[in-house]
């Protein structure tokens, strides 16, 4: 077991974990993207960066790659982690703005603008389809080609491979072919028209009306925030 | 030859050799390495081979490795009075061989500089203020012989290694204060400790030879030029870590550099130094040669492991650090090539010579790859701590055309640029890291008024946005951004959120890459952005490129009170921009110009009628001028 801290939290781990694993364990939340529990962790959507302290040295790390370590102390959510991951969603989101997935993780994280130009890519290269593909699958049909600017995912020398069983776990993972994001023009990249319809609005009054599951808050999701207001009063009463 | 059984053995082989070579012959050492060869050192080399006919029993001649000084290439040195000539054709073959054997000294093709003339190679300042205590045997041992680098007193760091215990090696190396050479400049001994400390049925050593940066060329002249010294630190890292195999990982571009290093291993096999019981010792140890395929990526510990492992050359996530969990699983230990080299002098020499070399915290020397807009261009080898100013200035003899010098850009494209008013700085590793660039592998590019910064830092970012493995967003995404972004400047559509954005997406890069590629690739830009934003100010707010580089913020024109019509211009301009007749005014196209500058460069001396500018047309005193 290894003894560590994160966002102030002493916790004891079992030594094979990851700072993800047991940031989910404590209930904390961490975006991922390029993470799927049964595949190996990959680390390269960068959105589960944490920052990890040791010593005087402060630096951001992927949590779905970096091993618990004795002494590690972890914050998940700082400013400089915040930044960092909008700022690869951001990225993300500029090359391939028709992903739903994408698009309701910019809604979520507070992603409101996207200062690239577009490339209206349809991968943003996660990796998801190449393991599954080599780990679930067994398969090992696609993978990666070149590097770089010139980067893609595709069949050893770009014809059909015989090792491909047609099983569709690549388009299963798919965080970009499968669900797919209309909303995006050129003029606005970040569409988010679902996930603001979509959420709890009872963030304040909650009654027939406005409880968006009818529920008259049994749920607990509604959190009164001013008080004074309405909502102030228990509604559990 | 037979195998070599014990220390003795060697002693009395190194005895043999000296007693059969003749201690008073001429020898003349032909710098041959890749760089001497692209200049023409061979046909150099078969004019010597024709002229010294008759003169065998006096003169001996040598093919070695580069001899450094690529601005004088091909050159040779002649011993032992050391005498230097540069810039040789063939035909100046036979002349210094007769010039030799009269005992005379062909003044013409010495170096020279402000009219003085420096015939000896401790004169020449680009020799005289550096150190070379790696590439110093570099011209006196022919690669391909393992005899002259045993003549040289080689392979006795190994023997006097093998009479250590290991943890007194590593003791040793960590006394010595030895840095790693690749870049990051992590202490070589503490690594070796790490990696002695684990427990492991097979551990391997690399020596990293996937010098990829542009511009530098260290490591290859190195492994080409005296490969047994690189092998024998590798050996002796070997012994102390415990390792049983060892890997060198070269760059498949460097063809001279794998063949003389794949004979130096079995030279060395046969001699029985590298192989079963070394030396007549329990200790065994194997070299192999893995070669890559030109990633700038896999110079980075993990990818290169990744490599030799026959996977896409990607790094990972350390920890586990090669140390622990390296190639094939196994606690590994990689060295650059350079470290390797300083491994076997601090054990000849000792910790305590080595280490007061330097300053306090980097000792020892570096090899530089000096190149760029600066007189005498090649590798240097200075003591650390020498600062910059008596690098470009003393060794280097200042700006090539008379130029004023602007900046360095040291460590490559994860380096960065310092300004002339740094050049104060001593050269060590934390310095350098605190004035935004990196001590790097020692690519040293000099720069002076006619450079762009703002080209440089795409210049870069062009190569890092190919070389970048791809793997992560931020490295990935945020170089080709980067570069995107630097070209809307550099053509003139630039923004002043454009330089906010390219601030903070550099920041955010550096933060949150995974490799030293990513976390370091903003570098160029972010340094360059530091000392001379008024050169991308003036590209974004005046749509000025004030070196008059970037294309398509610079314009040609012929001054009409000083054009003769001489059609020279109109006649070479391949876009055909450029319309008038004989003993008329031409004019300029701008909408067919190109901006080759052709018409600059055929106007003839007296008349300079074309000008070039960016920004506003300068007034008439400055065109006269």
């Amino acid at each position: 077991m290894a003894k560590i801290r994160i966002d102030g939290i002493e916790f004891e781990a079992p030594e094979h974990w990851t700072i993800l694993e047991a940031a989910k364990f404590l209930g904390l939340e961490i975006p991922t993207l390029c993470y799927y529990e049964g595949l190996t962790p990959w680390g390269g959507c960068r959105l589960c960066l944490v920052e990890i302290e040791s010593g005087n040295n402060k630096k951001l790390v992927t949590s779905c790659t970096y091993p618990v370590e004795e002494g590690l102390s972890v914050k998940t959510s700082t400013p400089r982690v915040l930044k960092a991951r909008k700022m690869m969603l951001e990225l993300m989101i500029a090359q391939c703005p028709t992903s739903k997935t994408l698009q309701d993780l910019a809604a979520k994280m507070g992603v409101d603008k996207v200062r690239f130009k577009p490339k209206w890519e349809t991968c943003f290269y996660c990796g998801l389809c190449v393991r599954m593909c080599e780990e679930q699958m067994m398969a090992s049909a696609i993978g990666f080609v070149n590097r770089g600017n010139k980067l893609k995912i595709t069949t050893p020398f770009d014809i059909t491979s015989e090792d491909c069983r047609r099983c569709g776990g690549c388009i299963y993972i798919c965080p970009a072919c499968s669900l797919r994001c209309e909303g995006a023009t050129p003029e606005s990249v970040i569409c988010a028209r679902c996930e603001n319809s979509l959420q709890p609005t009872c963030v304040e009054v909650y009654d027939n009306f406005t409880c968006w599951m009818g529920l008259k808050g049994e749920c607990g999701t509604c959190v009164p925030i001013t008080a004074g207001s309405k909502s102030a009063e228990n509604p559990k009463k | 030859m037979p195998k070599l059984k014990s220390p003795k053995e060697l002693e009395n082989l190194r005895e043999k050799i000296l007693q059969k070579r003749k201690k008073d012959k001429t020898l003349i050492s032909i710098s041959s390495g890749t760089c001497g060869r692209a200049s023409g050192s061979l046909r150099i080399v078969e004019a010597f081979k024709n002229a010294v006919k008759g003169y065998e029993d006096k003169i001996e001649l040598k093919e070695t490795g580069c001899h450094g000084f690529c601005s004088a290439e091909p050159n040779v040195i002649i011993f032992p009075e050391e005498i230097f000539y540069r810039n040789l054709k063939p035909e100046d073959a036979e002349r210094i061989i007769s010039s030799l054997v009269k005992g005379e000294i062909l003044y013409e093709l010495t170096y020279q500089d402000n009219g003085s003339k420096y015939p000896r190679l401790k004169e020449i300042p680009f020799y005289k203020d550096q150190k070379r205590i790696l590439l110093s045997d570099n011209p006196l041992v022919d690669p391909t012989s393992i005899e002259d680098y045993i003549s040289l007193g080689g392979y006795s760091s190994l023997s006097k290694a093998l009479s250590m215990e290991p943890d007194a090696i590593v003791e040793e190396i960590k006394k010595s204060g030895l840095r790693g050479r690749g870049g990051a400049g992590f202490p070589t001994g503490r690594k070796w400790e790490i990696v002695r400390k684990q427990k492991s049925d097979v551990k391997y050593v690399i020596c990293n030879a996937d010098e990829g940066d542009p511009g530098a060329y260290m490591d290859r002249s190195l492994l080409e030029g005296n490969p047994h010294l690189v092998i024998e630190g590798m050996i002796i890292g070997g012994y102390a870590i415990g390792a049983t195999e060892g890997w060198i990982y070269v760059r498949d571009e460097y063809p001279l550099a794998v063949q003389n290093v794949t004979k130096a291993i079995e030279d060395a096999r046969k001699l029985g130094l590298l192989g079963k019981n070394i030396l007549g010792s329990s200790f065994s140890f194997d070299i192999k040669i893995a070669r890559g395929a030109g990633a700038f990526v896999c110079g980075e510990e993990t990818a290169l492991i990744a490599s030799i492992e026959g996977k896409r050359g990607i790094p990972r996530q350390r920890p586990p650090y090669p140390a622990q969990k390296g190639l094939f699983g196994k606690p590994t230990n990689i060295n650059n090539v350079e470290t390797w080299g300083n491994v076997t002098r601090i054990i000849e020499k000792g910790a305590d010579w080595y280490s007061s070399i330097g300053t306090e915290g980097s000792k020892g020397t570096k090899i530089f790859s000096l190149v760029g807009k600066v007189k005498n261009t090649g590798l240097v080898e200075v003591p650390m701590g020498m600062s910059i100013n008596d690098l470009v200035y003393k060794v280097g003899g200042g700006g090539s055309n008379g130029k004023r010098i602007k900046a360095v850009q040291i460590g490559g494209p994860s380096g960065g640029c310092i300004p002339a008013e740094l050049f104060h700085l001593p050269i060590d590793y934390e310095s350098l890291t605190s004035a935004g660039a990196i001590m790097g592998s020692g690519g040293m590019i000099v720069m002076d008024e006619d450079t762009c910064m703002v080209d440089v830092a795409r210049y870069f970012m062009n190569f890092l946005q190919d070389e970048s493995c791809g793997k992560c967003v931020s490295c990935r995404e945020g170089t080709q951004r980067m570069y995107e972004i630097l070209t809307e400047i550099a053509e003139g559509r630039g923004t002043e959120e454009h330089l906010s954005l390219l601030e903070e997406l550099g920041q955010i890069v550096k933060d949150a890459s995974m490799c030293g590629l990513g976390q370091t690739a903003p570098n160029p830009v972010l340094s360059t952005l530091r000392y001379y934003r008024h050169e991308y100010e003036a590209h974004i707010k005046e749509k000025r490129c004030p070196a008059l580089v970037c294309k398509e913020l610079i314009h040609y024109y012929i001054l009409p009170e000083k054009c003769v019509g001489c059609l020279l211009c109109l006649k070479s301009c391949p876009s055909g921009a450029i319309s008038g007749e004989l003993k008329k005014v031409h004019v300029i196209d701008e909408s067919k110009c190109i901006k080759c500058g052709i018409c600059m460069d055929v106007c003839p001396e007296k008349v300079r009628a074309v000008i070039k500018y960016s920004g506003k047309m300068p007034d008439k005193e400055a065109k006269n001028g």
